[in-house]
């Protein structure tokens, strides 16, 4: 072993491990594919490497995934693009195994490949590989081929060109539902790449096939054709085929079809023109919003935004307000919240007096909702709120509703509203802040839950940033400082953490002056807990103060907490003392 | 293990007139036969046994968590000459199977968290569409399926390493120390024998018994089942499923009803069935809602007025139901009848057919022992002119199904069907619903007089199934599986 050649074994061993019966020692064989073609040279990688790769196709999942990777990357270690075509084999054979997430991932390949590729090799190779996986025995490869349509198509000859629209159109008819229900998701993508004349007529009849599907799955992935192909047709022509299609989607048996209905809608509007969205889509976006099953309020709930955007405002007030209306008193409180975490947004649209008359009330009443998940999705877009109606309004409706959520039963609650907090305090104001919220953001520092407690004191620096020191020094500092003498030591470790990050922001004078006493103090505490968390935040404050204060206070304090009985205390203390040498020989 | 033609062709008694003639039933295979005397281990008991679609292959589950593959072995590939010739005079030749491979899908585990044991036993299989040559199959246990791929792997040698792992340099390095050239692997494949590999695992979904699963014909998606719930997975997506059934009330001493079996319907992917303890079936329509607590369709049986007695309701539960080919006709179990619906007609069944009506005396003693919960399912032919399911003393029953067929037939799970029973031609009484009083016209009884008194509970003949597209029938006699063809 020891006359191996020092370059040449580690790439012997890599070779021999692509069989190693080990599965994360053939990963990584595979995953270092390009060095081993690197070493081989283009020619052997190509004349034997890739064959080799081709026939070894029954691995784990895990193998396959990766190689299908690769291989969609691997064109510079055959030779260049116009050896490119040696790697369809392998992604042929990989793009018909039975596992979803590694066929998906060679057809992506695959096409990243063929993009690749010269016109005259993807018409000698790339599209009869098309024409085989969609004649393929099992409906994987079926499954497959339906992906890949859209590369080969631009560059075949006329008379394949028509074969190929032929043969999708079967695929669109297959027996397997699986095929038909990749061919609905592909029709956009390869309708994109067929000229125009034909859209009309072979696209069209397809996609009626798929439209009238007896299965409810392919049905509505024909739904999200719908946006795709109508953007690519002319107005009128959108308008005498999709629309008819996607209204009477909308009032599809099946709850899933119209729930894919009420996610797209907002982008077929576009594509028909302003008359028609208010004669045939606003309708039937108005009937979605009423629909029966919940799943299908909270879709078209989500979009209502986005649509009443598409809209001008007479038609948004007329039509979309009044269902908004009803859904913020919806019974599923899915579909309040969904609603609440866009409704904001219409604001904008509406203008302000409408806003005030319409949304005010319907804000109102999200924000006083008994679910917290709409109102904190009111309160987390704060900013959009208060930009139409105003602080003083705000405030007053706003205030009970955090006060409640400040004091929710659920911590996670509790967590989110913190979050808020500094947004809050930028959108209220000083004066505002003082009187109302400061004294929570006090109360949360002292919180059961130790996450709320992290937060709160994060939260503290944030608000210092946000309002500047001097206010911090009188409004947040002196109430920190006076609970680090609570008798139970987390929540004084709470305070030490509070200090910590709160002396960057302060500055060097105050924390020389305010800070860092406390911290000396506690010190001397009688649990070693937080002496070592003392020991972190003196290191924490070292490049903080000046040079003499850490030798004429921070050094002694750690010499002394360095000699503890406490391990711990010790081991952090010299670390600390460690730093403060480090800092002084770099300066 | 392998039993051969049984040449004694049984004449099935029954009185003609109608369309097609009675099938003449024959014994053809048995597999794990138990020999005289031999003690049955509780382990080795079949619980499930499935056809898949193409009727190539059949599959067992027992109480061992072991599933058994079995591979049809006849006609498949005789191609021309003799045989063909033969079979041409021959009408039909019956399937034959052989074993193709077994392996564990569940073993014992222990809930910890609510102290329970976990039986490994598998209740029910399922057969999922067959890609690339692999077999696909689901089974469940009482908590977790499991999705199986079972796929003729060929065994594998490999030679030509570049670094000889034993130091023995020289294969393939040139003694001057510089590996002349880098070679890849050479793999040479020798026979290739079937491994079972498990794909994907479907846990922690159901707090109680699973006691069905089935698969959509999206080719997508399928439902497990439980006593009070349903739930609606993506085959693909093992860490979440959708609750679309919910019974439980909300106190649990409200609880008067539980589910028993579900099953989608064959061609409409938006259509399933599931059975309850009270023997209602309710169709429901994933269409309407996301939670389908309303059904579309309810069917049940009309009550009998006057003829209640402490065992109706315990009778009246559904052990199974199974859609016939086409998706129009459901065929329910209950503990004393098999019944036929239509599921354009939800006023009561179309048929109704007494199973062991010679037990009704003696339901007070199968309660005593508990028999009266025993589970017993029930298959349709692919054809759906027939329907079979089973009773006691290793016997099962096959009933005409079309209309007007009075066809029935009783067969002992043996390699003699018929060695104790004279068969007594019996009339299904097919009038109960439409007369609006079930059981209002009775049946003789099939089996009788000696043979009731001889009756062993303990031998049950609760599983079996039914060849998609020829007349077979496989059950399970305890530990072994006997396959019957017409």
């Amino acid at each position: 072993m020891s006359m191996t050649d020092e370059p040449l074994y580690p790439i012997a061993v890599l070779i021999d491990e692509l069989k190693n019966d080990d599965i994360q020692l053939r990963l990584n064989s595979i995953r270092r594919l390009s060095t081993i073609a690197r070493a081989l040279g283009e020619e052997r990688t190509r004349k034997e490497l890739i064959p080799f790769l081709s026939e070894n196709n029954d691995d784990d999942d895990e193998v396959l995934l990766a190689m299908a990777e690769e291989l969609g990357v691997f064109i510079p270690y055959v030779g260049g693009v116009e050896h490119a075509h040696v790697l369809l084999p392998p992604l042929e054979t990989l793009s018909t195994v039975e596992e979803t997430c590694v066929r998906e991932k060679a057809v992506e390949s695959l096409c990243r490949v063929g993009s690749q590729m010269k016109e005259s090799d993807l018409v000698e190779h790339f599209i009869p590989l098309v024409k085989r996986l969609a004649a393929g025995e099992w409906f994987t490869a079926r499954v497959s081929a339906c992906g890949v349509f859209h590369i080969a198509y631009p560059s075949a000859p006329d008379t394949v060109k028509t074969e190929l629209r032929s043969i999708y159109t079967q695929l669109c008819q297959d027996d397997m539902p699986m095929v038909r229900r990749a061919a609905a998701t592909n029709l956009g993508k390869f309708a994109a790449t067929i000229e125009s004349a034909h859209l009309k007529t072979d696209v069209m009849s397809m996609f009626d096939d798929l439209t009238q599907d007896e299965q409810d799955s392919v049905r509505l992935l024909a739904v999200e054709g719908c946006a795709a192909l109508g953007k690519l047709l002319e107005p009128q022509d959108c308008v005498a085929h999709i629309l008819p299609v996607i209204v009477n989607f909308s009032q599809d048996k099946s709850w899933r079809v119209r729930y894919m209905v009420a996610n797209q809608l907002y982008e077929l509007c576009e594509a028909v023109g302003p008359e028609p969205t208010r004669t045939e889509l606003v309708p039937a976006y108005v009937r979605l919003l009423r629909d029966n099953e919940a799943e299908v309020r909270i879709a078209a709930a989500g979009k209502v935004t986005k649509f009443c955007r598409i809209l001008n405002p007479e038609l948004a007030i007329q039509h979309i307000l009044p269902c908004v209306k009803e859904l913020s008193t919806d019974s599923s409180q899915h579909v309040r919240s969904a609603l609440a975490s866009v409704i904001m947004g219409m604001a904008p649209v509406l203008g302000k007096d409408a806003t005030f008359e319409h949304l005010l009330p319907i804000f109102l009443s999200l924000l006083k909702d008994e679910f917290p998940d709409v109102r904190l999705n009111i309160i987390s877009k704060l900013d959009q709120v208060n930009q139409v109606i105003g602080i003083d309004l705000l405030s007053q409706s706003l205030l009970p509703a955090i006060v409640e959520l400040a004091e929710d039963r659920h911590w996670r609650v509790r967590l989110a509203i913190i979050e808020y907090i500094p947004l809050l305090a930028s959108q209220l104001g000083v004066g505002f802040f003082d009187d109302k919220l400061g004294a929570l953001c006090m109360q949360w520092l002292q919180d059961k839950v130790h996450s709320i407690r992290e937060a709160a004191a994060n939260n503290v620096k944030r608000l210092a940033e946000e309002f500047g020191p001097e206010w911090a020094m009188q409004h947040i500092v002196p109430q920190v400082l006076e609970m680090i003498n609570n008798p139970h030591y987390l929540y004084r470790m709470t305070i030490l953490r509070a200090v910590s990050l709160l002396a960057p922001v302060m500055g060097s004078e105050i924390t020389c002056s305010k800070l860092l006493p406390v911290v000396m103090t506690a010190a001397k505490d009688r649990v070693p807990n937080i002496k070592f968390n003392v020991a972190k935040v003196l290191q924490s404050l070292i490049p903080i103060v000046d040079q003499s204060v850490v030798e004429k206070t921070i050094r002694p304090g750690l010499v002394e907490l360095s000699e503890d009985p406490d391990v711990d205390v010790r081991f952090f203390a010299n670390q600390a003392l460690q730093s403060i040498d480090n800092v002084m020989m770099s300066s | 293990m392998n039993g051969g033609d049984d040449e004694d062709v049984v004449v099935v008694a029954a009185s003609s007139g109608d369309q097609s003639p009675p099938l003449q039933w024959r014994f053809s295979q048995v597999f794990g036969e138990r020999s005289a005397g031999e003690e049955v281990q509780p382990v080795d008991m079949i619980s499930a046994i499935e056809f898949d679609h193409s009727g190539d292959h059949l599959a067992t589950g027992d109480r061992g968590g072991r599933v058994v593959l079995f591979e049809r072995s006849d006609a498949k590939h005789s191609s021309g000459g003799r045989r063909d010739l033969e079979e041409t005079d021959y009408s039909v030749r019956h399937p034959e199977f052989c074993y193709k491979t077994e392996f564990q899908s569940h073993d014992p585990a222990f809930d910890y968290l609510k102290s329970l044991e976990i039986e490994e036993k598998i209740n029910k299989i399922r057969w999922c569409q067959t890609a690339n040559g692999a077999l696909f199959l689901l089974s469940t246990n009482d908590k977790t399926i499991k999705y199986w791929k079972v796929q003729d792997k060929k065994i594998k040698k490999i030679c030509d390493i570049n670094a000889d792992p034993s130091g023995a340099v020289g294969n393939g390095i040139v003694a001057n120390g510089v590996p002349e050239a880098l070679r890849l692997p050479v793999v040479t494949s020798h026979e290739s024998s079937p491994v079972a590999k498990c794909r994907r695992v479907y846990p922690h979904a159901h707090d109680y018994h699973i006691n069905s699963i089935s698969i959509n014909s999206d080719g997508e998606t399928f439902i497990s089942a439980d006593d009070l719930r349903i739930n609606l997975w993506n085959l693909e997506i093992s860490n979440q499923s959708f609750n679309i059934v919910d019974v439980k009330p909300e106190k649990m001493e409200d609880l008067s009803e539980v589910i028993t079996a579900a099953e989608f319907h064959p061609t409409h992917c938006n259509m399933l069935a599931y059975s309850s303890s009270k023997g209602s079936i309710r169709l429901i329509d994933l269409r309407q809602s996301a939670l389908c607590d309303s059904h579309s369709k309810l069917f049940e049986e009309p009550d009998a007025a006057g003829s209640k007695s402490f065992f109706t309701e315990i009778i009246a539960s559904v052990s199974d139901i199974k859609f016939a080919k086409e998706g129009r006709y459901l065929l329910s179990r209950d503990y004393m009848t098999l019944k036929l619906w239509d599921i354009n007609m939800d006023s009561g069944p179309v048929s109704t057919f007494q199973v062991h009506e010679y037990l009704k005396p003696k339901l007070c003693d199968l309660y005593e022992n508990d028999s009266i919960f025993d589970k017993f399912e029930c298959c349709i032919s692919g054809n759906g002119l027939r329907a079979a399911t089973g009773s006691y003393s290793n016997l099962f029953r096959v009933f005409g199904v079309s209309p007007g067929s009075t066809e029935t037939a009783t067969l002992e799970a043996s390699r003699n069907p018929m060695r104790r029973h004279v068969p007594v031609p019996s009339r299904p009484s097919k009038l109960g619903s439409i007369l609006g009083r079930a059981g209002g016209s009775e049946s003789t009884a099939g089996v009788d007089g000696n043979s009731s008194n001889a009756l062993d509970y303990t031998t049950k003949l609760l599983h079996l199934a039914w060849h998609p597209n020829e007349n077979l029938i496989a059950c399970a006699a305890g530990n072994s599986l006997y396959m019957y063809c017409a």
